[in-house]
């Protein structure tokens, strides 16, 4: 993603957002878009050129038929709109609200080179909101094949995979190790970004499909590697969800969180309702978040809601935010201060965070990843005070289940090595999303997930 | 109040069933769970995670005990969920149980162990003990207490142990002192091969000094604040020989000379005034309703 926010990305991801305002929603966790009428829906979809050789398409991590769905919106008919979009994908409310389009199907649309791009989220959001309340109609599901398959972890990839060996027919049983399935969907992004009643009504229609789904199993010590794997397949969907911690001094002062800990309090355990609810979190009136990606934008936008004045440092440019350009619009609408171009060197405190001492970085040459590379300016440290710091600079793939499975090749971040099926490189154990791409989109995984169900369905159906 | 996103059809499990439940000294309350997943392959030195409802928090607590499908917990009534946890009788559901979490102890034959329990930390003493045992070792059990009315699992611990020594701080009960007093006239006799020691962070703290000087390998059992308790949140983090580990999934067992326990211990203290908060409420709420429940 490149362009500043003041360029036309940055419009085209907000253009006739129906967003609450800003000085409302920062006091409630009630969703921030309102998503489209169904009028609106229709104007939008009329917009769409309906192109022969549709690059949105092309665009899509798990290829929905984009041109076919809008033409049922056009024509009024939001259900078979529904059935088209759930021939590809079983979680558009999901998707059609946190994909990142500007860069996938809307990045791709035509219409975007003249005016703005048809906004696909949108639309795709509106129709699964739709059937949400009009009744969610099943796809068809193959003849059991008596097969046995466990699914590891319940988050995009997990869901995914389990949604399409269910409609193969195969016996699928889902573990979850939290009390809440939904994994990153549940304890990661905020409510105001997806509501989780939204998440487990997705979730309802796999428990329909016939997925069994076992909370607070983790895998490897409440169902043994060998129970595993003496399933038919496996399909590992555990995550990226070690966070990892800059390794600066005052780091274990009381008040720095990693973004992990501190999501999963609010967004999982209800923190903001404490002593309603049991989980506390702490109150804080000055928090400094680090990080720019959009787990970064959750907790400064969580933060802000919990009452607190929110700086987010980053180390690169603004332009070089790898943050959705819509996020990072509404976190600021929202009053989060952003410092570019700064790193947290140390946290001070005695028992507890007072500050965060940064210092100013210079943008020299590239890394290896393509990005500009952050280099420390001399003499340029500066405190910012704060009582809490939100550590969001990325997650690692969850090792616990991986260090457990004999012979499984990883990569040096830990990431399970697989093909472009997911396949490990134990025979019947198949792998996608973060675990196996390192920390990355909630599509990314899902459209992993979906080549893998279907490499593994075929090789069910070999033996 | 119902949870906005709470839904009927929901899955095989709702809940976990209390099967026994008994106090055994003063604010020390043991109780049963019927939890399969857990009690099949749960190992001495791992830990569970309970959340009681809808509302509450995830709680980290040591297994102290498996008997077929069920598992026994031990924990002192300190905060509200632990009270609360000390109101359920058999009958009563825990909605969520998940486990066992950690690295079970490194059990292996070292020839004489000493396994050292404090208060509430006596809970997974026997269990290693035990397994220590099976394993061959010779081993010296030692635990203690505020007082007599404090002291947890004598007898057990006396079955589970070759040799069992008690102490009281105040002298109403074995040994007048510290277990670490009994720690040092043991270990002046016959230098042992391995030395557990469980309970609170201080107790911990002062008591791994006493094997420090021989260089007795020693473990200890960390005890922090613990969100999903599956390696995902970082609230437990400790220092360990320098490096921040997590006690969820590095631990809970760790060599007790390399553990920096004043981070532990002030760590510990991150929620103290929301747990007073937490509790305050729970005790007006419980008196409003007549206190109802409660056994032992």
């Amino acid at each position: 993603m490149s362009g500043s926010l003041n360029t036309g990305v940055a419009v085209a991801g907000r253009e006739g957002m129906a967003d609450r305002p800003p000085g409302i929603r920062v006091h409630d966790f009630l969703e921030v878009d309102t998503g489209l009428s169904p009028g609106e829906a229709i104007a939008e979809a009329e917009r769409c050129l309906q192109c022969k050789k549709p690059s949105c398409v092309k665009g899509c991590p798990v290829e929905i038929d984009i041109p076919a769905f809008i033409a049922r919106i056009a024509e009024g008919d939001f259900a078979g709109a529904a059935r088209v979009i759930k021939e590809n994908n079983l979680l558009p409310a999901i998707c059609g609200r946190v994909c990142p389009q500007e860069i996938q199907c809307e990045g791709q649309c035509i219409l975007g080179g003249k005016e703005s791009p048809v906004r696909i989220g949108a639309l795709e959001r509106f129709v699964a909101d739709y059937e949400r309340k009009e009744g969610i109609s099943l796809p068809k599901k193959a003849e059991p094949t008596g097969k046995r398959v466990a699914v590891v972890g319940s988050g995009p990839a997990g869901l995914t995979a389990a949604a399409e060996l269910a409609r193969c027919g195969h016996t699928v049983l889902l573990y979850e190790s939290l009390h809440e399935p939904g994994g990153v969907l549940m304890y990661g992004i905020p409510e105001f970004r997806l509501p989780k009643e939204v998440v487990l009504a997705e979730i309802d229609q796999l428990k329909s499909l016939g997925v069994r789904i076992l909370k607070n199993h983790l895998v490897g010590t409440s169902v043994s590697v060998s129970e595993l794997l003496s399933f038919d397949a496996v399909f590992l969907g555990t995550g990226a969800g070690l966070p990892y911690f800059m390794g600066i001094p005052g780091e274990n002062l009381n008040g720095v969180y990693s973004a992990n800990e501190f999501l999963t309090r609010v967004n999982l355990m209800h923190a903001d309702r404490f002593p309603d609810f049991d989980t506390p979190v702490r109150r804080a009136g000055r928090v400094v978040v680090v990080g720019g990606g959009n787990v970064a934008m959750d907790a400064a936008r969580v933060a802000r809601r919990l009452g607190a004045r929110v700086t987010l440092v980053y180390r690169r440019r603004r332009e070089d935010l790898p943050a959705r350009v819509a996020e990072v619009a509404r976190a600021e609408e929202e009053g989060v201060d952003f410092v570019f171009c700064a790193n947290p060197v140390r946290i001070l405190g005695d028992q507890c965070v007072t500050g965060v001492e940064c210092e100013r970085m210079e943008m020299c040459g590239l890394d290896p990843s393509g990005r500009p590379e952050p280099v420390p300016m001399k003499d340029s440290r500066f405190v910012i005070d704060a009582d809490m710091c939100i550590q969001a600079i990325g997650q690692g793939p969850n090792p616990l289940l991986v260090r457990m499975l004999p012979g499984i090749e990883c990569g040096r971040k830990g990431n399970v090595i697989v093909d472009a099926e997911g396949r490990t490189s134990i025979p019947k154990v198949f792998a996608a999303g973060d675990v196996a791409t390192g920390a990355a989109t909630v599509i990314l995984a899902m459209g992993g997930a979906k080549r893998a169900a279907r490499a593994m369905d075929r090789m069910l159906r070999e033996r | 109040m119902t949870l906005h996103f709470s839904r009927q059809g929901e899955d095989e499990i709702v809940g976990y069933r209390v099967t026994g439940a008994r106090q055994l000294a003063e604010r020390m309350h043991q109780i049963w769970i019927e939890a399969p997943h857990v009690a099949r392959n749960a190992r001495a030195g791992q830990f569970l995670v309970i959340r009681i409802d809808e509302k509450g928090e995830r709680i980290p607590l040591t297994i102290s005990a498996v008997e077929g499908d069920r598992v026994r917990v031990i924990f002192m009534a300190v905060g509200k969920t632990t009270y609360q946890l000390a109101t359920l009788s058999p009958g009563d559901e825990i909605r969520d149980v998940a486990g066992p979490l950690g690295r079970p102890s490194e059990i292996g034959f070292f020839g004489h162990c000493i396994i050292v329990g404090g208060g509430a930390g006596i809970a997974c003493c026997p269990i290693i003990a035990r397994a220590a045992r099976a394993a061959g070792n010779r081993v010296t059990g030692i635990i203690g207490a505020r007082n007599a009315g404090f002291l947890i699992l004598e007898d057990e611990m006396r079955e589970a142990c070759d040799e069992l020594h008690v102490a009281t701080d105040d002298g109403s009960k074995g040994h007048h002192g510290f277990a670490a007093d009994v720690l040092r006239q043991v270990i002046a006799e016959k230098r042992p091969d391995r030395v557990w020691i469980i309970g609170p962070a201080i107790m911990m703290k002062v008591t791994s000094e006493v094997t420090r000087p021989f260089g007795i390998p020693t473990l200890v059992s960390l005890n922090p604040i613990m969100v999903d308790g599956t390696g995902m949140c970082g609230s437990c983090r400790v220092v360990v020989g320098g490096q921040t580990r997590f006690a969820c999934v590095d631990g809970p067992e760790f060599d007790a000379h390399q553990v920096d326990f004043d981070t532990l211990m002030a760590r510990q203290r991150t929620y103290i005034e929301e747990e007073k908060l937490a509790l305050e409420r729970f005790s007006e709420h419980r008196c409003r309703c007549g206190g109802e429940g409660g056994h032992g």
